[in-house]
């Protein structure tokens, strides 16, 4: 049985694998409409999500299987004290696959420790989101058609962005890939991360100055300030609006340039971007949906 | 100073000076009926100052405690007054139950029951990370 607790527990080639599927299920949705009937998913949702818990219920629905779960903590047995460990030996009973988000960073590993049935990380704090990473993989293959020899722009909150950790990890295995790190000086990506990075031998480069960089990138990724990561409300405010992407910024950058988000935004990309071909956050989202297909059936070891 | 000298037990030397409190306590060494001598900022021509531990009694040691907090400590073993064994512990590659999760975001803060697990991630820096939150120790 696997589960998928962070993108490293997939080797470059499963994700490739993941893809290709992917990309299989758009092109023939209609061959994959039954291979989930008689599966349920059950989606334990901790904390509130629109997007991720959407994605994996019309994934499951898309595949002919059905959907149980809870969307907040308030309408659990975690308000009266259940463990993680335990919620999960409950729930395997009755569902053949969990996909779980948890304000705890490590919930969904201690969930794996103990769940009979395949856990999916869906978000664990500020931590990890691997399927969010795989939406922005197929994302870039499909927007870019490769994965390699790539000069990626990360900016925002690239302390607390839990996408952002995922995604370095993930593009950290292809070659040619050189990061360029956007951010407030307290916002700064966790040293770990850096770490990691220095250890591989892989170029980045730390900025402040989002324009200064703009010509150079051929991917920016965009990120929230997110106020439920900051414990000092004023800390929030001062960061919030640091970084603004505008029609006018936009003018500086490749003609091919793509624009990801992993959503929701707030004001840091203004909608007059929108309208950009360069502006693919919402096709970002749609691809979640397919990629999250391709997850569930490998996970549950359905052809 | 003088320390009685062991007959049978073992001696904790050259752990640099400072840590032989912090390895007395992880060692769970308060918790034994027989003696422990603890000397600290003994001269030493290596270290310059170092502390030593002698336990008189051969004890099973917790050897990832040694190796997670003095790498550099040497573990003398004395049975009839002599020393028959020495030994040097390694960083071991985890650490079960030895130290705990200071990140308020680890979900080690609030499982009931769950073990604190730190991985070996940096060798040659002795970093170790929770497993669940990858936080330093």
């Amino acid at each position: 049985m696997r589960h998928l607790i962070d993108i490293l527990d997939l080797t470059p080639a499963e994700i490739d694998g993941l893809i290709a599927k992917a990309c299989d299920i758009i092109a023939r949705p209609q061959d994959y409409a039954h291979r989930c009937e008689g599966k349920k998913l059950a989606t334990l949702f901790f904390e509130p999500s629109t997007r991720t818990r959407l994605s994996f219920e019309a994934a499951m629905y898309e595949l002919g299987g059905h959907v149980i779960g809870f969307s907040d903590a308030a309408n659990s047995s975690a308000s009266k004290g259940e463990s993680v460990a335990d919620t999960v030996r409950v729930v395997g009973c009755y569902a053949d696959i969990i996909a779980m988000r948890h304000f705890k960073e490590g919930a969904p590993l201690v969930a794996a420790m103990k769940s009979p049935v395949p856990i999916i990380n869906a978000g664990d704090g500020g931590h990890n989101h691997p399927t969010q990473t795989l939406t922005d993989l197929l994302t870039i293959w499909r927007e870019k058609g490769r994965l390699d020899n790539l000069t990626v722009g990360f900016c925002g909150d690239l302390k607390f962005g839990r996408t952002v950790h995922s995604l370095i990890s993930a593009l950290s295995r292809y070659s040619g890939i050189r990061f360029v790190l956007i951010s407030p000086e307290e916002l700064k990506v966790p040293s770990y991360i850096k770490d990691t990075l220095k250890q591989k031998g892989l170029e980045y480069v730390q900025t402040t100055d989002l324009e200064a960089v703009m010509p150079e990138l051929d991917i920016l990724y965009m990120t929230r300030v997110q106020r439920e990561r900051f414990f000092n409300e004023e800390e929030y405010l001062r960061l919030k609006d640091s970084y603004i992407l505008t029609p006018e910024k936009l003018q500086a950058a490749k003609a091919d340039l793509t624009v990801l988000h992993p959503l929701p935004r707030v004001n840091e990309i203004a909608v007059t971007v929108d309208d950009d071909p360069r502006a693919c956050y919402f096709r970002q989202a749609l691809n979640g949906k397919f990629i999250r297909m391709a997850l569930i059936l490998k996970l549950l070891e359905v052809e | 100073m003088t320390i009685d000298s062991i007959k049978n037990g073992i001696v904790i030397d050259h752990i640099p000076a400072g840590k032989a409190m912090a390895l007395y306590r992880y060692l769970k060494l308060d918790r034994v009926e027989c003696s422990v001598a603890i000397l600290k900022n003994v001269v030493s021509e290596k270290l310059g100052r170092k502390d030593i531990i002698k336990v008189d009694e051969v004890l099973d040691l917790n050897w990832d405690v040694l190796g997670y907090l003095a790498p550099e400590c040497t573990v003398n073993i004395i049975r009839e007054g002599r020393e028959v064994e020495k030994r040097r512990p390694h960083l071991p590659e985890k650490l079960v139950g030895v130290i705990e999760c200071k990140n308020p975001r680890c979900i080690t803060t609030i499982e009931q029951g769950l073990t604190h697990i730190f991985k070996l991630t940096d060798p040659e820096k002795g970093v170790y990370r929770c497993i669940y939150c990858e936080s330093k120790a």
